[in-house]
């Protein structure tokens, strides 16, 4: 019960943390944020990653490395764009 | 490596994505947040890989490769005018990663079981978990998939309806409880769970088609949040604290998003995702509006108008996305610019088919980031302007919206056009925005409308402007 308790705690104070941080960006900059933050739920890979690895079953170590392969695809795509958008609002000012 | 130090790694992992996002505040900080992010998750990748539980990286490296050639590959070669897709797509790949792994870690939980190490089955709060995950997941995965169709134009764009079509989504609806009910009560039974995915897969595609191409904002950002919340169901399941904090992070996240996606339409999130807009029983016909009122120009005249104009406001709306005018439009206002004329973007927060859609194509075609306004800001003083140049927009700059109240947009909030002296629209034709309703603002004494394709009106009117 105690980790139960621990993660809804962690869930509740890390959702008032996001509202907070994530009202403050300004609409210009919610392409990125929704790709960015698109990246990061890729953390789900993590998960993958020990299915896959831990191979307790031929079954379950496929349908962790098929989850690898979707969530790399979601982390890698996810930070390469938002990198290229965000460029593209920066160089601005210096031009 | 011992879990106190696999924990404590994970922890400075959280720690990293939300600084990411906080620099995300600010264009200045923004690249160096989203590098934040990206370290966040190596270090989570690095740290997870030295569990002991892991004993093969064969499948890992093959999936982890595979995985990051896609994703580089879509990355860079994606249009900036294609992102809402990309969005849609990776979103959807994030639910069905949720969805394998809950399944993954719900098989070997009972097998456990079977062999006697675990001693007992998973325990109710990892299966409660495992359903939510499964569910949410797969809502993700299909309803970005049909999402992805739509914005693709894969299929039919419009709001796909058919009688008994809520009577459908609460039976899909109760059959999904019923069956998490069945996964947390016989965990052993894994077939329940597969089946759960089904139906919810079959619930995520019912629920994204009857959205309409314009609604695509809201349910982009909603399918944000749903993937950020499987996210940390799946934290649940595994008890990993790192997935549950950054499942909840983009989960509010997706969450702000769609609040101020409904709130700039002045609808409610169900209104967007199970009513189609009311239809505009007692509004004027087209006819009535437009009959003998509306006036055309050609781009000389326009051209002679900004020639002898002092502030110039640049209203974008998907219609440019389609027409790719961003590059020309830029090109015209840097020259306007350089005659003096002081130059600004008003972007409605619905514009486009993404929430911050029409900002990333005008910052692709290297529009400073200081002359995009938001609507609030520019409205204000939308009044001083010599002329506003209204390009593929058309419900976000309808007066009806203030004036009528039996609108279907009635109280969406506007981009105050009609205040400036002299309004500029280019337009195919006068057909209705997405409402579906007729817009005065193009029979207005002070508009003129400019008939043709986006991209060549503002070369042509570039043409016409480098002449005088």
């Amino acid at each position: 019960m105690d980790v139960l308790i621990a993660g809804i705690t962690i869930f509740v104070l890390s959702i008032f943390v996001g509202f907070e941080i994530i009202t403050k960006i300004p609409p210009t900059l919610h392409t990125p944020l929704m790709s960015g933050s698109n990246a990061i739920s890729g953390i789900t890979l993590v998960g993958a990653i020990l299915s896959a690895g831990a191979q307790h079953t031929m079954f379950t170590a496929t349908l962790g490395g098929i989850a690898v392969v979707f969530a790399t695809i979601n982390v890698v795509g996810g930070f390469m764009v938002t990198n290229r958008m965000l460029e593209m609002f920066k160089k601005k000012p210096s031009s | 490596m011992t879990d106190v130090i696999i924990n404590l790694g994970y922890l400075v992992a959280a720690i990293f994505f939300i600084v990411g996002l906080k620099g995300l505040t600010h264009p200045r900080t923004a690249v160096r947040g989203n590098l934040f992010g990206a370290c966040g998750m190596l270090l989570a990748i690095v740290i997870t890989l030295t569990n002991h539980n892991i004993i093969g990286f064969e499948v890992i490296l093959i999936g982890i490769l595979v995985g990051a050639v896609i994703g580089a590959l879509l990355a860079t070669k994606i249009e900036m005018t294609s992102m809402p897709e990309l969005v849609a797509l990776f979103n959807g790949f994030g639910g069905i990663a949720s969805v394998l792994v809950a399944g993954a870690a719900l098989i070997e939980s009972t097998l456990r079981t079977h062999f006697g190490a675990g001693g007992h089955g998973p325990l109710m709060q990892v299966t409660v978990a495992t359903a939510a995950s499964g569910l949410i997941g797969a809502v993700t995965f299909w309803g970005s998939l049909v999402a992805f169709g739509k914005l693709k134009g894969l299929i039919s764009e419009n709001a796909v309806l058919f009688k008994g079509q809520q009577v459908v989504n609460a039976i899909l609806a109760l059959l999904a409880l019923a069956l998490s009910v069945s996964v947390v009560m016989d965990p052993a039974n894994i077939s329940a769970y597969w089946l759960l995915v089904l139906v919810a897969s079959l619930l995520g595609i019912l629920l994204t088609i009857p959205v309409g191409g314009a609604d695509m904002p809201v349910v982009v950002a909603l399918l944000n949040s749903y993937s950020g919340v499987a996210a940390a169901a799946t934290g649940f399941v595994l008890s990993n604290n790192v997935l549950i904090i950054t499942g909840s992070l983009v989960g509010a996240s997706g969450l702000i998003l769609t609040k101020i996606m409904c709130k700039a339409m002045n609808r409610s999130l169900t209104n967007v995702l199970f009513g189609v807009m009311g239809p505009a029983a007692e509004s004027a016909t087209a006819d009535e509006v437009y009959a003998g009122r509306v006036t055309s120009a050609s781009p000389e005249e326009v051209a002679l108008l900004f020639d002898a104009a002092r502030r110039v406001v640049i209203v974008p709306g998907y219609g440019m996305a389609v027409s790719q005018a961003q590059q020309p439009l830029a090109n015209l206002a840097s020259m306007l610019a350089e005659r003096g004329v002081e130059v600004e973007y008003a972007v409605h927060p619905v514009a486009g088919r993404m929430p911050g859609h029409m900002n990333v194509l005008l910052a692709e075609a290297d529009v400073p980031y200081e002359s995009l306004k938001d609507m609030d800001d520019i409205n204000p003083y939308i009044d001083q302007m010599d002329v506003a140049l209204i390009i593929g927009a058309n419900d976000v700059v309808n007066p009806l919206a203030r004036t009528d109240p039996s609108s279907p947009i009635a109280g969406m909030p506007i981009i105050d056009v009609d205040k400036a002296r002299t309004v500029v629209i280019i337009k195919r034709s006068l057909s209705p925005g997405f409402a579906g309703i007729p817009n005065p603002l193009f029979a207005a004494d002070n508009s003129l409308m400019l008939f043709g394709d986006g991209k060549k009106m503002v070369l042509d009117i570039l043409a016409a402007l480098k002449d005088t």
